[in-house]
């Protein structure tokens, strides 16, 4: 398997770096579905510059990454190419990697539940073959490292690349099952851009799943453990805080990258949802919005754990799905981290309603927003509202499609307990809904 | 009478101080040529007839009330029972321009040795100085206040350099003294205030607009303030100047607009003009020449340049009359003097315009680094009017005029780049002087809705990296301060210095538009302000008896002079949201949300089942009757 991944890896890399090579990298450095105020190259090199001034790069406006990444780049900004394709790479072969362990859990669960006779008879083509399950991690790696939206995110040097290095790693070490390097990464992901605190709870699932501690609130096991992965976590996020403290010898950063990222004072269009509804709120409604649109991230984490409990990894997913269309200033980069996932439940595609229509929808989407764009920026025959309504229109086609293969799993689960031919009471074929 | 020996006793000093102090050029009131000195005698002998014997006497008085001025108070208080402590001052400047336009240029300087800053002490006595402004000054605690108005933009290529620059729209800039504690709400205060007292929108400045330059502008007065924490800096590009502000601008001058220089200001004429330019400075002052004791200094400059050539006709020449639609018939009476200067350097032997009434008192000043001729017209002498009781100075052009000197500093600005999205300012900086490299003071406010790049900014001279050597950079806060870029930039000698920087435009919320959002926002003027390397020497004494123009800026070394060039303020476009859509766009964005929440809501509460028909009506009527009955349910 190593072979077609190196391969996968070259080929990736030849593109990224012809297209570094090429006029059009200065081009999709601007594109805003690429980069947004939180992750443009610009401003990581615009903060690099205010630091050589002795002005503090969070004393303005421009620059909203983290004091690591001031440091990291500070060394790093003669090889930014070589880095964002590192990053991309190592996203890649952590997301191989931890497909791969979760693909033979569940096979090995597979066979537990055949051998003590837990399927339903007519269940056995919902299994999973070794077969089909062989290919899976390298079509993740290539959703990954292939799509365009990736490539696009690396090619403008968007940090949100990095972002994703460090939550693919987070998720690899978590299936892995070393908790104390998954309380690491997450608390890292989480000092990058907040959202990732959702990823808490399955990762938590998922260890307690491993070690056959049941989630049971009355029991002390499951305390314990809840209770060390908390601290590894919060331990962690405070060292990071701290560390970043003394090295800029002021907690400037707190109001100007998480202040940013929960106010969301900057309006420039991109893919999501905030930037026209904030911008055409009423005053005096501004901070109740912010509040609902904030909290509509975090919100869905407490049901969705208890309803996929037994499912942790399907579980990250969702919330990744989630925080990639709920977020404050959501990139394309943040989309093509959660469609690598995507192969992985390729399982769920007899179950899937609408896959085709909220297919058209995405690629039509990712068409139109270059072209509105320009018809509204530049050419000023069209206005706001044009690229406006792409950005709802994709992210309708990117709820439908979370929400489909959530569906699709559940529906799956449903049958792989109840049998996949339902009769009704008459015998007759019976049709499924949800009550 | 008292009129008539006032005027003699003040041609008596001019003429005296002139041979005092030969080489002084400021002030120096000297003949041009031997006719012209010749004439002047004989003037003074003329007027002088009337008195005859005493002239010498007369001429001594004088020269007494020049010691007494020149020393200081304690002098003349001893010498007069009952010392004006104030003392004000009017002038007119009238420059033809190359163009065929004619700058004109009013100075009116109320001086009065008081302290407004004393603790404890209330100043309420007030006699030429104007009691708003005093007030104002003494309950901000203001060192130096610099307020300007400005309709249109000074063409320094066409017209040189103007006496007092200013950039269009609203300027404001203040000291405090050191001792005020809350800067800030001092000057929000302050803005407001003034904001009612000229009739302008200055109650638009905000700390979006406010900036603290940290080098571009220094006091002008006494004081050597350094710390930048006490200096506010706003422009408003945008302000519309016109009749409700220039009122009560008139308002503050002792004589209002009744008598002296002032008659002339009369709107309809005024802002039927190329540019129009009304300011106020007020600043503390050296008493005298030894500087024993501090005064207030209030300027009132008005600037208006009028475009003549082509309202009339093509014919070049102007006269009071066709320029203010009145003539002047008498000094204010209030002034210690009150004086009318018209450029006459590029016409030494007359060939070139014909000035009438003639008149023999010339003058030689330095200012901006020339030496330049002027003819004086007292308005405190009665013959200065003549037989018709009324000044009508008139100017025919004979021939064409020669080129004009190219300003040594010339600076220029605008946006490059096309769409909405990103563009880059270019200002342009000329250093005229064929052979000598010098330093200038770039300040930039750009308001914080165009975020700029600091990591793009370039400075090339002569197609060559110029790094400035200073650079003070303040990135803004969004809503809350604006960029700031001060540059101290060495301008290579006869170059061009191109300064780009990137920036990118941000979409606001819907509200913090303005009126008429697609006609653009405006940025205000960036400042170069530069000690350019003069053509002749200047002078660094300090005298009473100079002209206005020529006194404003105090001239430090005698190689140099101040100028501060004001580039043209830039109009940006910057994208809009659909200002009719605010409903809209709250329904729809709601619904994908709600669509979300929907579509997840359903699949965490609900679980799978089977679908099974509901039986029909007539079967669960049954039912329900049977259920009564107690007999058992049908399938």
């Amino acid at each position: 398997m190593a072979a077609p991944l190196t391969l996968l890896l070259i080929v990736a890399v030849t593109i990224r770096a012809v297209l570094f090579r090429s006029n059009l990298a200065e081009l999709i450095s601007e594109r805003v579905e690429v980069v947004s105020p939180l992750n443009a190259w610009k401003r990581v090199v615009e903060g690099l510059a205010l630091l050589d001034l002795g002005v503090s790069p969070y004393s303005g406006d421009v620059f909203h990454e983290t004091p690591f990444m001031i440091y990291l780049f500070h060394f790093l900004v003669d090889y930014a190419e070589l880095v964002f394709m590192i990053a991309d790479g190592i996203t890649a072969v952590a997301l191989y990697q931890s497909i791969q362990t979760y693909n033979k859990n569940v096979f090995r669960k597979q066979k537990y539940a055949l051998e003590s006779d837990r399927y339903p008879a007519d269940c056995l083509e919902l299994l999973r073959s070794p077969k089909e399950m062989f290919y899976i991690p390298l079509k993740v790696a290539m959703f990954y490292l292939l799509n365009p939206f990736t490539i696009l995110s690396c090619v403008a040097k968007s940090t949100c690349g990095l972002n994703n290095a460090i939550i693919a790693l987070f998720i690899l070490c978590t299936l892995k099952g070393s908790a104390l390097l998954s309380g690491i990464l997450l608390a890292l992901a989480t000092y990058q851009s907040i959202y990732p605190l959702t990823l808490f709870a399955p990762a938590l699932l998922f260890f307690l799943q491993r070690l056959y501690i049941p989630v049971n609130l009355r029991r002390s096991s499951f305390w314990f453990f809840t209770l060390q992965y908390a601290f590894i976590y919060v331990g962690s996020l405070v060292v990071i805080t701290g560390l970043s403290f003394f090295l800029l010898g002021s907690w400037d950063f707190i109001p100007s990258v998480y202040g940013f990222i929960l106010s969301v004072p900057d309006l420039t269009p991109n893919i999501g949802l905030f930037w026209y509804f904030f911008a055409e709120m009423f005053e005096h409604f501004r901070l109740f919005f912010i509040c609902v649109f904030q909290i509509n991230v975090f919100f869905y984490t407490i049901p969705l754990s208890i309803k996929l409990k037994e499912h942790p990894v399907f579980l990250i997913f969702m919330q990744i799905a989630i925080i990639s269309i709920f977020k404050s200033y959501p990139t394309v980069g943040d989309v093509a981290l959660y469609m690598a996932f995507l192969p992985a439940w390729s399982h769920l595609y007899r179950f899937l309603r609408n896959i085709f229509l909220v297919s058209c929808v995405l690629l039509a989407c990712a068409a139109l927003f270059p072209v509105l764009w320009h018809l509204w920026i530049y050419a000023g025959s069209a206005n706001s509202n044009f690229y406006y309504a792409i950005t709802l229109l994709f992210n309708f086609g990117q709820i439908l499609l979370v929400s489909d293969y959530f569906y699709a799993y559940l529906r799956r689960e449903h049958h792989l307990t109840h049998g996949l031919y339902l009769k009704k009471k008459d015998g007759t074929e019976a049709t499924l809904v949800l009550k | 009478m008292a009129a008539h020996r006032s005027g003699l006793s003040l041609v008596c000093i001019l003429f005296f101080s002139s041979l005092a102090h030969p080489s002084n050029c400021d002030t120096l009131e000297k003949a041009n040529d031997n006719k012209a000195e010749k004439l002047s005698i004989s003037e003074v002998n003329t007027n002088g007839g009337v008195a005859g014997e005493d002239l010498n006497e007369r001429q001594w008085l004088s020269t007494d009330v020049e010691v007494d001025k020149s020393d200081g108070s304690k002098n003349s208080e001893t010498l007069t029972p009952a010392p004006a402590k104030d003392q004000f001052q009017e002038e007119l400047v009238i420059r033809p321009l190359h163009s065929g336009d004619i700058y004109a240029s009013f100075q009116f300087r109320t001086l009065w040795d008081t302290d407004f800053l004393r603790e404890g002490q209330k100043v309420s006595h007030y006699r030429l100085f104007p009691k708003s402004l005093g007030q104002v000054l003494s309950k901000f605690s203001v060192r130096e206040l610099h307020i300007s108005f400005t309709q249109g933009f000074w063409r320094t290529m066409q017209w040189g350099q103007p006496f007092i620059p200013s950039p269009p729209g609203a300027e404001l800039w203040v000291w405090f003294h050191d001792t005020v504690s809350d800067v800030d709400g001092n000057w929000k205060e302050l803005t407001n205030v003034l904001s009612g007292i000229f009739c302008a929108s200055l109650n638009f400045i905000d700390l979006t607009n406010t900036v603290q330059p940290s080098a571009s502008f220094k006091p002008l007065g006494l004081g050597n303030a350094t710390d930048h924490r006490f200096l506010r800096y706003a422009t408003l590009p945008r302000e519309i100047v016109c009749t409700e502000n220039l009122t009560p601008w008139k308002k503050l001058l002792p004589c209002g607009s009744k008598a002296g220089l002032a008659v002339l200001l009369k709107s309809e004429k005024l802002f039927h003009s190329s540019f129009h330019s009304q300011a106020v400075h007020i600043r503390p002052v050296c008493q005298d020449e030894r500087c024993t004791s501090k005064a207030w200094e209030l300027r009132q400059t008005l600037n208006v340049v009028f475009d003549l050539y082509t309202s009339g006709q093509g014919k070049k020449e102007w006269s009071l009359f066709k320029m203010f639609s009145r003539t002047l018939t008498e000094a204010c009476p209030l002034a210690s003097s009150s004086k009318v200067y018209v450029d006459i350097t590029d016409n030494p032997e007359g060939e070139l315009f014909e000035l009438s009434p003639a008149t023999p008192l010339l003058s030689q000043a330095v200012v901006l680094g020339d030496r330049r001729t002027y003819s004086v017209f007292d308005l405190s002498r009665a013959e200065t009017f003549g037989q018709l009781r009324s000044l009508n100075l008139l100017l025919r052009w004979k021939g064409d005029s020669g080129d004009m000197l190219r300003p040594l500093l010339h600076a220029e600005r605008y946006v490059a780049g096309f769409g909405l999205q990103t563009g880059e300012i270019h200002t342009v900086i000329y250093n005229n002087h064929p052979y000598r490299a010098f330093p200038v003071l770039l300040m930039d406010s750009v308001p914080w809705y165009l975020q700029l790049y600091i990591h793009t900014l370039t400075v090339t001279s002569k197609s060559r990296d110029n790094k400035p050597s200073y650079i003070q950079y303040q990135p803004a806060k969004d809503r809350h301060r604006p960029h700031l870029l001060e540059m101290l930039i060495q301008l290579p000698p006869h170059s061009m210095t191109e300064v780009t920087v990137q920036f990118e435009r941000a979409l606001l919320k819907w509200t913090e538009y303005t009126p008429d959002p697609n006609h653009g926002f405006y940025v205000g003027s960036s400042v170069v302000s530069a000690l350019v390397p003069s053509m002749v020497a200047m002078s660094t004494n300090f005298t009473q008896d100079q002209p206005l123009f020529s006194s404003f800026v105090p001239v430090k070394e005698e190689s140099s002079y101040f100028v501060r060039v004001y580039t043209e303020p830039l109009l940006v476009n910057l994208p809009t949201p659909d200002f009719s859509m605010p409903y809209n766009v709250i329904c729809l964005t709601c619904t994908v949300v709600a669509v979300g929440y929907g579509s997840f809501y359903n699949l965490l509460t609900r679980t799978f089942q089977v679908d099974e028909p509901s039986p029909p009506l007539s079967k669960r009527l049954a039912n329900l009757i049977r259920r009564m009955r107690g007999v058992p349910l049908l399938a």
